[in-house]
């Protein structure tokens, strides 16, 4: 379900890479006005839905998301994704070309991916029914009834393999799947969604078909729509692609992460002038009770770019790096909490000692008032921007139906915000960060090769 | 046939349903404004572009137009290092900014009733850059290993890099955007003031806002703000034509890698390049990159990545609006057990196939079926549609060519597809880029091609 953008990219030079990666953000009470106004309800088979009418523009986000990602993987790693892959090549008796065709045709644009938590299959499509109508009848084939065609399945998993040699090219890549590894051991979120070079091998089509029988059903199911439809409109197109699943059974709870006991270290050498540096450990849980006070805290010493903590250091003050960070992926289970940054191999060790002492000291110390201000009005003020388009709704919605979180998580986001103090921060910091207990993955040259 | 006008019909009948307003001003000084109304969400999007970019440099200041907008967030007078980017997220916003071949650009995003504080701040570093030395010393570093993340280490990056440096020859088109690592590091404090105080200017600017706001209002706090602001002497730069190609280029890259990547570029004009009786041309090639690769349902994946699978992965792209002439691109990686001459010999089997048989009906309606839902797509995004109008505006043509472009891709013909095909697709206009992987091997670094540093 890859497509290669349309047009070259890379060369627009961007000054904050670290920006567009900050997670989550807050809201405010005057935009309260301004939050999607959610409705939510069941489908006959038992598939959740959220749905948020959009009139401005003609045009729907459609997106169903399961509980089928890698981490359900089992011993057969890269079996979530390569079931995503295959749904749209070949379905309903049609074949790839043709179910692609059949959308284009139409200006409708189909999607779909697997990470660790969520797979999900996404159609945009505009609402003229002489358009949506058919959009949707080729959609619900590639959702309910795929084929897994042999030929198409032996494609997919040798592209699949060439993915998997392409990572191995980036130094950066290398660091973030030995970083889940070592962070996780024996926990479904240590393998890399993509799998392995063996495991993937092993797979067979009939493994793609159990696991799809298993987790594409209903009751495992997540529907959201945001656009120009009504509440009748909604509940049609959401019981006409739920309802076509089995109801089936939702996926068990995954297992709780183990709490890192000791620091470990990593070196992998690799043939780049610069070293990939992670540092971290199991962090948060979507519905973790600490969620604020870590979340607004790692605003602070990494997570809102250029003004944070960590940026300051290692970017503004010495020019080690191009990007330094902090951030916690909040997921079913912890997530991990990542400090990163890549620089020139022969400045990695000082660079990596002023990362150390600057979370040491957040962890001891907690943020000043004044930067915990500072962040409330960023969170607070910026929340409008984080709703301001249909596709960011839907993404929304997406976690808010996936980890079960109440319906007015958007219209008390700010207010937790808000309520957070320098003691809370401070205390769960010291309870749950372990600067003495992080899993390090450097992944670079040989000091002796670098090139300075 | 009746289904088919039927869903023509639809799309356009989708298409008449929102037409954001655009509204555009001139302030004395000469700088241009440029509003677009979206009030789906109470935010705003703040753009300030200026006319210059790597396109605008020459040899031995290479990266330069980019280490200068890392230091426009390096202090004014008024507002020291880093206090920029401290108000903003103050006030709840995000910025960033970008520098391309054409254009640098910077932007804020706000809840709607700040777009003050960003005119403010942009109008005030318009023309009171302070460029401390000891900051530009530390900066240009951050840039240094900016470009090692991205091109250093990156052996697709380092095909692309050597690929434009091979295909042209005169054009500026011919080195990177973030600059030759030899040139960075002999850039010098009085260069960047030198650049500065060249181009960045309100009559070699332009403001979009986009979002949910009033267009008055706008007006009003721009001339407030950048009204008192001193215009320059801009002297244009050099046309730096490209040479005529005079036939086939061939470069190859060895760096360390695990897969083979293969680049095709065919000297291609723009809409800026060509008369007003030839517009349709640069239409024309940009349906030709839907033909080939306007989604899953497209001739490269259908039949180069499926079909005979001798593709992993596959490309085709071009882009009407650039300053100057460019490139119709076509890359690729081989799969497993074919090689990169076979890729090679399958997509140049393809633009043949463009010169010899007329595309289809059905095959030219879903191209451009895909490119009028974009266009509604778009709006989405109000970022995007003040991107759009920020680019066009930049690089010499109007907010207006948008429409233009629209009306111009749906008229192409499958005659006008074969007889671009013909006209640029060849040869003598080619250049093509093929990456050699060399082992991984860390017990035996390889010499590196890319640094240009002397050890």
């Amino acid at each position: 379900m890859s497509a290669s953008p349309r047009k070259p990219q890379g060369n627009t030079m961007n000054r904050l890479l670290t920006l567009t990666m900050a997670a989550a953000f807050a809201l405010l009470s005057a935009a309260a006005q301004a939050l999607p106004d959610i409705q939510r309800w069941s489908t006959e088979k038992g598939a959740k839905v959220l749905f948020v009418a959009a009139p401005e523009l003609p045009m729907v986000d459609i997106r169903l998301v399961f509980d089928a990602g890698g981490a359900r993987d089992g011993d057969q790693p890269g079996v979530a994704r390569l079931t995503s892959a295959l749904l749209d090549q070949g379905a309903g008796g049609l074949s790839a070309d043709e179910i692609a065709r059949g959308l284009e045709q139409r200006g409708a644009v189909l999607g779909g991916g697997s990470e660790r938590d969520m797979a999900w299959l996404s159609l945009r499509s505009l609402i003229d029914p002489e358009l949506l109508e058919p959009s949707l009848g080729l959609f619900g084939k590639v959702l309910a009834h795929p084929d897994f065609p042999e030929q198409d399945f032996a494609r997919e998993r040798k592209r699949m393999l060439i993915g998997l040699q392409y990572e191995k090219q980036k130094p950066g890549a290398i660091a973030k799947k030995t970083f889940y590894r070592e962070l996780y051991g024996d926990h479904p979120y240590a393998s890399h969604p993509a799998g392995t070079e063996a495991s993937v091998k092993a797979l067979g089509v009939d493994d793609l078909r159990a696991f799809y029988r298993r987790y594409y059903v209903a009751r495992n199911a997540t529907v959201v729509i945001v656009g120009a439809l009504d509440r009748a409109q909604a509940e049609g197109i959401a019981s006409r692609l739920a309802d076509s699943l089995p109801a089936g059974e939702k996926a068990p709870p995954l297992p709780p992460v183990e709490a890192a006991t000791e620091a470990r270290e990593t070196f992998i050498e690799h043939p780049s002038t610069q070293s990939h540096v992670l540092m971290g450990q199991p962090g948060l849980r979507r519905k973790d009770p600490d969620y604020f006070p870590l979340y607004v805290g790692n605003h602070i010493l990494g997570g809102s770019g250029l003004v944070s903590r960590i940026s300051d250091e290692i970017r503004e003050k010495r020019g080690l790096a191009y990007s330094a960070y902090s951030y916690f992926i909040p997921m079913a289970q912890q997530g991990p909490f990542m400090l990163g940054f890549q620089t020139r191999n022969d400045q990695r060790d000082e660079a990596l000692a002023v990362l150390r002492q600057t979370l040491a000291e957040f962890v001891e110390k907690g943020p000043t008032e004044k930067e915990l201000k500072a962040a409330k009005n960023n969170i607070v003020s910026g929340f409008p921007l984080r709703v301001a388009s249909n596709s960011k709704i839907s993404e929304y919605l997406a976690v808010i139906g996936f980890y079960d979180l109440p319906l007015d998580y958007l219209q008390r986001f700010t207010g937790k915000v808000e309520a957070v103090t320098v003691e809370q921060i401070r205390d769960a910091w010291q309870r749950r960060i372990h600067p003495q207990r992080m899993v390090t993955v450097v992944v670079g040259g040989a000091l002796d090769d670098a090139t300075p | 046939m009746r289904g088919l006008l039927a869903l023509v019909a639809g799309l356009f009948a989708s298409l008449a349903w929102a037409a954001p307003a655009v509204h555009e001003y001139q302030l004395d000084n000469g700088l241009k404004l440029i509003v677009r109304e979206d009030h789906r969400a109470p935010v705003v999007v703040s753009q300030v572009w200026y006319k210059v970019g790597s396109s605008y440099e020459y040899d031995g200041i290479t990266g330069i137009s980019h280490v200068l907008e890392h230091m426009m967030f390096k202090g004014t007078k008024a507002y020291p290092a880093g206090e920029f980017s401290r108000i903003i997220a103050d006030n709840g916003g995000r910025e960033n900014a970008f520098t391309s071949k054409d254009y640098t650009a910077y932007f804020q995003t706000l809840e709607k009733s700040r777009l003050a504080i960003s005119f403010e701040l942009e109008a005030d570093r318009m023309r009171n850059l302070v460029l401390p030395e000891d900051e530009f010393l530390k900066e240009v570093r951050v840039v240094m290993e900016e470009r090692r993340m991205r091109t250093e280490d990156n052996p697709q990056s380092l095909t692309w890099e050597q690929f434009n440096a091979a295909a042209f020859v005169s054009s500026p088109y011919r080195t990177p955007v973030i600059g030759w690592m030899t040139d960075l590091e002999s850039l010098h404090i009085d260069d960047l003031r030198e650049w500065y105080r060249q181009w960045y200017a309100p009559n070699n600017a332009t403001v979009v806002v986009a979002g949910d706001v009033d267009p008055d209002d706008v007006l009003r706090l721009a001339r407030r703000y950048f009204g008192p602001l001193e215009p320059s002497e801009i002297a244009p730069p050099k046309p730096r034509r490209e040479v005529r190609q005079l036939g086939i280029k061939r470069v190859q890259v060895k760096a360390p890698a695990e897969l083979p990547f293969l680049m095709m570029g065919y000297k291609t004009p723009v809409v800026l390049s060509v008369d007003e009786a030839e517009v349709w041309e640069p239409y024309a090639l940009e349906v030709l990159a839907g033909v080939l690769d306007g989604g899953s349902g497209a001739r490269l994946a259908s039949e180069l990545v499926r079909g005979k699978a001798i593709a992993a992965s596959a490309g085709a792209g071009y882009n009407a609006h650039d300053r100057k002439r460019n490139l119709f691109l076509l890359t690729g990686t081989p799969s497993r057990g074919h090689s990169v001459a076979e890729l090679e010999k399958a997509l140049r089997e393809q633009i043949d196939r463009l010169k010899t048989e007329p595309v289809d009906d059905t095959e030219l309606a879903r191209v451009k079926a895909q490119l009028r839902a974009q266009k509604v797509y778009e709006q989405d995004s109000i970022f995007y549609q003040a991107m759009q109008i920020g680019v066009l505006e930049t690089i010499g043509l109007s907010w207006r060519e948008l429409e233009r472009y629209h009306r111009g891709i749906q008229a192409v013909t499958p005659e006008q597809l074969m007889a671009v095909a013909k006209k640029y697709l060849i040869d003598d206009h080619l250049t093509v880029a093929e990456l050699v992987p060399q082992p991984i091997d860390p017990a035996h670094p390889p010499r590196r091609g890319g640094g240009g540093h002397v050890r």
